[in-house]
């Protein structure tokens, strides 16, 4: 009999299934269906797994019932949270970086006293989860106390986790729970200045997010069916890059790599890299953690089409698209407007697959130049010094794509050459000649999922299926991005 | 019963602007460390913001600036204004090095500092006894403020 796992994704639009034969380690088949979220997400998933096929057939409804399942969510608007520190590049950021670790979506920062006005804020904007910080362990505590008082008073009613200076812990939750809230006590994100602590807070996040915030989304009736939602799913994409990097057991990994992920309203890059100084620097800013998730919410191919335009100039997206296109035909900015109107769109002919080159290469671009650290050539009266900030990607071995665009896009490697090293732009530090992987079967966050079961047949399936490019399409036609 | 951490005075080290000689300043670390503060080592090449940011965060008690190459008037400029616009005036700012490059006598030095804000001025060849005795004495005198 045969040892099917069934990888589902509730996501905000589909509801994704991939079908996993465990014994003989291949990926069965991968089918998608609108999600029901307004009724029952039960109904996505079953249209859904009516689509798994098994050599050639459909699989029958026993085989289904039969098989292990694992799930992820991002439905619902995903998890939302706001993330409250006190210095915005210290506390804050540290939370900010727990948060996006654990895969939530940050629809707020708040740094310093919270006042009336960012009270009114957080009330209004729809979210799931509360992250307050401040102080490292014995540093301030008159932040965090105050901002738990006007928290505890205010009209919120979500989880809250507190990682914040541990010696007005207990304070800080009796403060809370006197006025009704739920809250989780957990380790600080920044217990010293030159220790960032993340993991503990991403763990408790992703418990809340088991425990409670997936039955407020009225996923129960599919978690009675499917077993628990283990994790948001972009949790899922980071541990799947994790998993690839770091090898299972006697599984080797890829060593260490970045993960490029090109979707509709973001772009998310995923590091698991120490980002050591490769250029005998001086190391600034807050410690980076090993495995880092940046999210962009302002690069998206649909949702912010227009935005990238916006950001970028329509010279640029021009540019970024390879081939013999007739740019100056082209109405970018009508065509991207349209596009943030109607997401779903599927590229139908060459133009529009152009297009849609152009616009992931310019998320990735900018994206990738966010996540990665930059250096900064300092004049002393002695000499120059390098001050680096952030990660040094530029010795990395391996850069994977993962996405729709990687998965449907013929030429999608022009998407991942546009988070090369820059050779215009030498301050950014960006991975130089890495070797490029595309996850053609669009299975990496469902290997993520897996790893919760088997990390070790994961991390096989992932090397097994992501497509390695040869170095020949390595060159860049374009321009910007020049690998040196 | 206030925990061991939140005894202990914290001290915020580092060498200011593009100073990138880091030696004196981790010396000192390793003596405010022995002599028992909580001692937060910035490093080198640190700027204004980033002191003030560090004592902000960590509830510091004083900060001490190390400078070596001769810029240190320069780079202090408005240093004291920030900590006071930060809510961090009451922080006691020690600094100490080669402090300029220019032949001004000692003394004068000393008052140009003090003007700047701070609270103590040591000249080269200091050993670090001498900011721990004044560091002791000025932080035991320090009253009032319940914040930490």
């Amino acid at each position: 009999m045969d040892d099917i796992v069934l990888l589902v994704d509730f996501g905000s639009t589909y509801t994704k299934v991939i079908a996993v034969d465990l014994d003989k380690e291949e990926v069965l088949s991968r089918a998608q269906s609108p999600s029901t979220v307004q009724d029952n997400m039960l109904i996505g998933l079953q249209n859904a797994l009516k689509k798994l096929t098994m050599r050639e057939r459909q699989i029958d409804d026993a085989t289904i019932k039969r098989s292990r399942k694992l799930a992820c969510s991002s439905a619902a608007g995903g998890l939302r949270l706001i993330a409250i520190g006190l210095v915005p590049e210290l506390t804050l950021e540290a939370a900010r970086r727990a948060a996006l670790g654990a895969g939530a979506k940050l629809v707020g920062s708040y740094a310093h006293e919270l006042n009336d006005d960012d009270i009114h804020k957080i009330e209004q904007v729809p979210c799931d989860i509360v992250l307050l910080s401040g102080g490292t362990d014995g540093g301030n505590k008159d932040v965090i106390r105050h901002n738990a008082r006007v928290l505890a008073t205010s009209g919120l009613n979500v989880p809250f986790v507190v990682a914040g200076n541990r010696v007005v812990n207990g304070e800080v939750k009796r403060l809370l729970e006197s006025n009704g809230k739920y809250v989780e006590v957990t380790e600080n994100v920044l217990p010293e200045l030159d220790k960032l602590n993340v993991e503990p807070a991403r763990s408790c996040i992703r418990e809340i997010f088991m425990r409670r915030i997936v039955h407020a989304k009225g996923l129960d009736k599919a978690q009675e069916y499917i077993g628990e939602i283990i994790m948001p799913t972009p949790m899922a994409t980071l541990k799947a890059a994790q998993l690839l990097a770091d090898g299972s057991g006697s599984e080797p990994g890829l060593g260490e790599l970045m993960v490029v992920e090109v979707g509709g309203a973001t772009t998310n890059i995923h590091s698991v890299a120490k980002g050591y100084s490769g250029a005998c620097a001086v190391v600034k800013g807050l410690p980076e953690p090993y495995a880092k998730r940046t999210v962009e919410g302002d690069l998206g191919i649909r949702y912010n089409a227009a935005t990238i335009v916006n950001i970028v100039g329509e010279q640029r997206v021009s540019c970024n698209i390879p081939g013999k296109l007739d740019c100056a035909s082209l109405d970018l900015v009508g065509f991207t407007s349209y596009l943030s109107k109607n997401v779903g769109f599927v590229p139908a002919n060459e133009q529009d697959f152009l297009i849609d080159l152009g616009l992931a290469r310019c998320a990735v671009e900018v994206a990738v130049e966010r996540h990665a650290g930059i250096v900064k050539e300092m004049w002393t009266p002695h000499e120059v010094v390098n001050v680096q900030y952030g990660k040094d990607l530029t010795q990395l071995r391996t850069l994977v794509g993962t996405g729709g665009i990687f998965a449907y896009n013929p030429r999608s490697e022009k998407v991942l050459e546009a988070a090369l090293f820059d050779a215009s732009k030498p301050f950014s530090l960006k991975p130089k000649s890495p070797d490029l992987y595309i996850d053609r079967r669009y299975i990496l966050y469902g290997m993520g999922l897996l790893s919760a079961l088997d990390p070790v047949i994961a991390l096989r399936l992932a090397k097994k299926y992501l497509v390695k490019m040869q170095p020949s399409h390595c060159l860049n036609q374009g321009t910007g991005s020049q690998p040196t | 019963m206030p925990t061991e951490t939140a005894e202990k005075k914290t001290i915020v080290l580092g060498t200011i602007g593009c100073d990138a000689h880091i030696v004196g300043a981790t010396i000192l670390a390793h003596a405010l460390r022995e002599a028992g503060f909580n001692v937060i080592h910035l490093g080198a090449i640190v700027s204004q913001e980033e002191f003030v940011n560090a004592a902000k965060e960590t509830a510091a008690d004083a900060i001490c600036v190390s400078s070596v190459y001769g810029m240190g008037l320069l780079d202090c400029e408005g240093f004291k204004e920030k900590l006071v616009e930060a809510g961090l005036g009451h922080v006691k700012l020690y600094i100490g090095g080669l402090l300029t490059a220019t032949e001004l006598t000692w003394e004068e030095t000393e008052r140009r500092f003090k003007k700047l804000g701070f609270d103590r001025v040591y000249p080269p060849g200091t050993m670090p006894d001498r900011p721990i005795a004044d560091l002791k004495k000025d932080l035991a005198a320090k009253t009032g403020r319940s914040s930490k």
